[in-house]
């Protein structure tokens, strides 16, 4: 299934509840395209739900460091909660896993923001 | 497209499409070989990650080039061959992409994910100069190769 991404915002924060496959082709393009767009639109704190994401290849890997560098270059955060257990063993065994902000849960993700009560 | 009950031929358009093709074709050998679950799921995604390296550093995206793929049973392995007609490379040369320098590239991990998901792995040059990838994974206790692919 090709990527989908919705977003929702809580507070000042963006939250992107992506669905389907992070690979090389239209799901990087999309989610490239959902950050150029956040970043344009002046969003500096945003919150990945990955749960209904079940597959990245080594393109989505590459488009997701990207995303983390594109943010916070622009002095923002990036966060991602709910991975599923295979985008997790992605992230685990190329050692992103301690690169990238993965928060437990939503509540816990939207308090680590910086400036958040 | 040749079959046999031991070597499956496929050549490939340098498209974007050939990548999920690949991996299809992958997956569903792998299932009729008696892998489990989530080695047809590694096989597949290693494979997804062979093409995709011959279609961006083989072939450059180019279209009049073909990319080549080849399944073939041992009685105790399957091997999946990826073939490009780029120029090759020497696997020396590309970055460790879990060095603390190289963790913020945005490319070069494919290399490192089919050495991960697969039992071996290497690089060779084809016969026309284009890199050869050599994938192997085990096959099941109690499985062997023999009928494993069928023409469809």
């Amino acid at each position: 299934m090709a990527l989908q991404g919705t977003c929702r915002e809580i507070g000042d924060v963006a939250v992107i509840d992506f669905s389907g496959k992070i690979t090389l082709g239209e799901g990087s393009a999309v989610l490239r395209k959902v950050v150029r767009d956040l970043i344009a639109n002046g969003r500096r704190k945003i919150l990945f739900d990955l749960s209904d994401v079940d597959y990245i290849d080594s393109s989505g890997i590459g488009e997701m460091v990207a995303a983390y560098t594109a943010v916070r270059s622009a002095d923002g955060e990036l966060k991602i909660i709910h991975l599923t257990r295979r985008v997790h063993d992605i992230l685990q065994i190329t050692r992103l896993f301690t690169v990238f902000d993965v928060q437990s849960d939503e509540a816990s993700a939207l308090r680590s923001f910086r400036g958040s009560a | 497209m040749n079959a046999n009950s031991h070597r499956l031929e496929v050549s490939l358009e340098t498209v974007l499409e050939s990548i999920d093709l690949a991996e299809s074709i992958v997956t569903r050998v792998s299932e009729s070989a008696g892998f489990g679950e989530e080695d047809v799921h590694k096989i597949g995604m290693a494979v997804r990650e062979g093409v995709v390296n011959a279609y961006n550093y083989g072939n450059r995206q180019d279209r009049r080039k073909k990319i080549f793929l080849t399944i073939e049973f041992e009685p105790d392995k399957m091997a999946v061959h990826v073939l490009d007609e780029g120029s090759g490379f020497d696997v020396e040369d590309v970055p460790d992409c879990l060095a603390e320098e190289n963790l913020l590239r945005t490319s070069g991990r494919g290399l490192f994910l089919m050495r991960a998901f697969m039992d071996d792995f290497c690089v060779r040059r084809g016969p026309s100069g284009g890199a050869e990838l050599v994938l192997v994974k085990n096959l099941p206790k109690g499985s062997s190769g023999n009928g494993a692919v069928h023409s469809h």
